[in-house]
């Protein structure tokens, strides 16, 4: 399983990619196969804030439905839209297309783990 | 615990199927995903492992006149080669168990029965029939679902022989490799397909002729449900159960034997509750549980979800729910599902019209 280097991830089976004070957040490639087919993601709207590990939305596939978590303290700044109409994108894109929403940050967020780390607790 | 096991079950394992528990069987979810098998059923030809199904033989002297005051199917209309659906049910008129029943020769008969319900199906027959006229023969036998546009043809290159003449709801037997197949023309996906019969120690063999094709794919379970689902056909424990009628859940008119059977004055009754077939806007769908609440905001709760999913030919969500009988003609139904209300619109069945099933061959 490819889980890039510059991210870091949340046992809670998020991504996140931290630029300055800001994140581009998903879910990871591990989740996305757990899942199955995506068919709906629930996103929070621009401006919600979040405290760390606060529920934020969900994300529905064919068989199942599973909550999704915010890794750190943040408000949302923008979400991406082309999940309302192909929600497939985390499925064959997670850590790009995929992406789901992005934050703003004023405390750097902290206790993620590392992709070597993430790779090694959740194999496959 | 340990799980029961197809003669399948080590093919799917080698194919990375994703596996998980059904009726305490070992079965496979899906292969490849099940967006592209539903596709894949749709447009082309699929094979699904329901050797997990129960098979009982009846037959005897007089067990025509003992069987049809057992289920719910008129057995007096139907003919050898023929086969028809309909239920076993309870003293109170409630549904026991879905199933089908060919009808093999004069007081012959075979029935297709739901995994979870086999061995109690097996001692309510044995109990109103006779156990010398019931056979459980489960252990022995197969089950390969094929279905999809393209079966007819799949089955005319992979057994040499051809099936335009074959109607549905109508089966023959074959003989290929030297075994005795049954090709039955029925389904669980709405589309034209076969439901092969044969002894289990084939299923293997059988299998990868048909998977060697170049229309067919595997299936599992979750593009059956699906599939199923889109064409409004109902699954036993939770469209059908035992707390309600088959008038409850829509099926009145497969009720149509003239013999006094278990349960038939109550089962065209409607006691409780009606089962709705909805749609709702857009991707989101209901779970089979969730409940429905008489107004927006309200926990007064008239209903529930039987079984919900994104349909992915029709490409948005539907679901079946019963209600409370006298909400049936509200026009919007409300559902809590997580933190979210859901609001549901009354369809017509089935879901997905454009299937090929009933398509005429000839």
């Amino acid at each position: 399983m490819n889980n890039p280097e510059n991210l870091l991830y949340a046992d809670s089976h998020e991504w996140l990619r931290v630029e300055k004070n800001e994140a581009v957040i998903g879910i990871t490639d591990y989740a996305q196969h757990a899942l199955g087919d995506i068919t709906f993601v629930d996103m929070p709207q621009v401006g919600d804030e979040f405290t760390k590990g606060q529920e934020m939305g969900a994300i529905e596939s064919v068989k199942a439905a599973s909550d999704i978590y915010m890794p750190l303290a943040c408000k949302v700044i923008a979400v991406n839209e082309d999940l309302d109409t192909n929600p497939e994108l985390i499925n064959t894109d997670p850590y790009g297309k995929g992406w789901i929403l992005r934050v703003s940050f004023e405390n750097a967020p902290e206790g993620l783990l590392s992709s070597q780390e993430y790779t090694a607790k959740y194999p496959e | 615990m340990s799980h029961l096991l197809t003669p399948l079950n080590a093919w799917h394992h080698s194919q990375n199927a994703k596996m998980a528990s059904f009726a305490e069987w070992d079965m496979p979810i899906q292969y490849e995903g099940i967006l592209a098998e539903h596709t894949h059923t749709r447009t082309a030809a699929s094979i699904f492992d329901i050797c997990h199904m129960g098979q009982i033989i009846i037959k005897g002297n007089g067990v025509k006149n003992r069987l049809s005051a057992a289920v719910s199917h008129n057995l007096e209309t139907l003919p050898v080669g023929k086969c028809r659906y309909g239920f076993i049910l309870t003293e109170e008129g409630t549904v026991m168990d879905d199933i089908i029943i060919y009808c093999m020769g004069e007081d012959h008969f075979f029935l297709v029965v739901n995994a979870a319900c086999a061995s109690n199906d097996f001692q309510t027959l044995a109990k109103r029939v006779g156990a010398e006229y019931v056979e459980d023969i489960s252990a022995r036998s197969g089950k390969i679902d094929l279905q999809g546009p393209k079966s007819l043809e799949v089955l005319k290159r992979v057994f040499s022989q051809d099936f335009h003449d074959l109607k549905y709801f109508s089966f023959t037997t074959i003989n290929y490799k030297g075994v005795e197949i049954i090709v039955s023309r029925t389904g669980y996906t709405g589309e034209l397909g076969y439901e092969l019969y044969f002894p289990r120690d084939f299923a293997l063999q059988l299998w990868e002729d048909l998977a060697a094709d170049e229309s067919v794919k595997p299936a599992g379970l979750g593009a059956r449900d699906t599939l199923r689902l889109e064409s409004g056909l109902s699954l036993y424990g939770h469209e059908l159960d035992e707390k309600h009628t088959p008038a409850e859940s829509g099926l009145i008119k497969m009720l149509t034997s003239e013999a006094d059977y278990v349960g038939k004055e109550k089962a065209s009754q409607v006691p409780s509750d009606v089962l709705l077939a909805l749609k709702f806007e857009g991707r989101r769908t209901v779970r089979n549980g969730d409940i429905m609440v008489r107004a927006s905001g309200s926990d007064e709760v008239i209903g529930v979800a039987t079984s919900g999913s994104f349909a992915p030919s029709l490409g948005y969500a539907i679901a079946f729910a019963f209600v409370k009988k006298e909400f049936q003609d509200q026009n919007e139904f409300i559902f809590k599902s997580g933190r979210n209300e859901l609001v549901a619109q009354k369809v017509d069945l089935p879901f997905f019209k454009e299937g090929t099933c009933r398509i005429k061959l000839n």
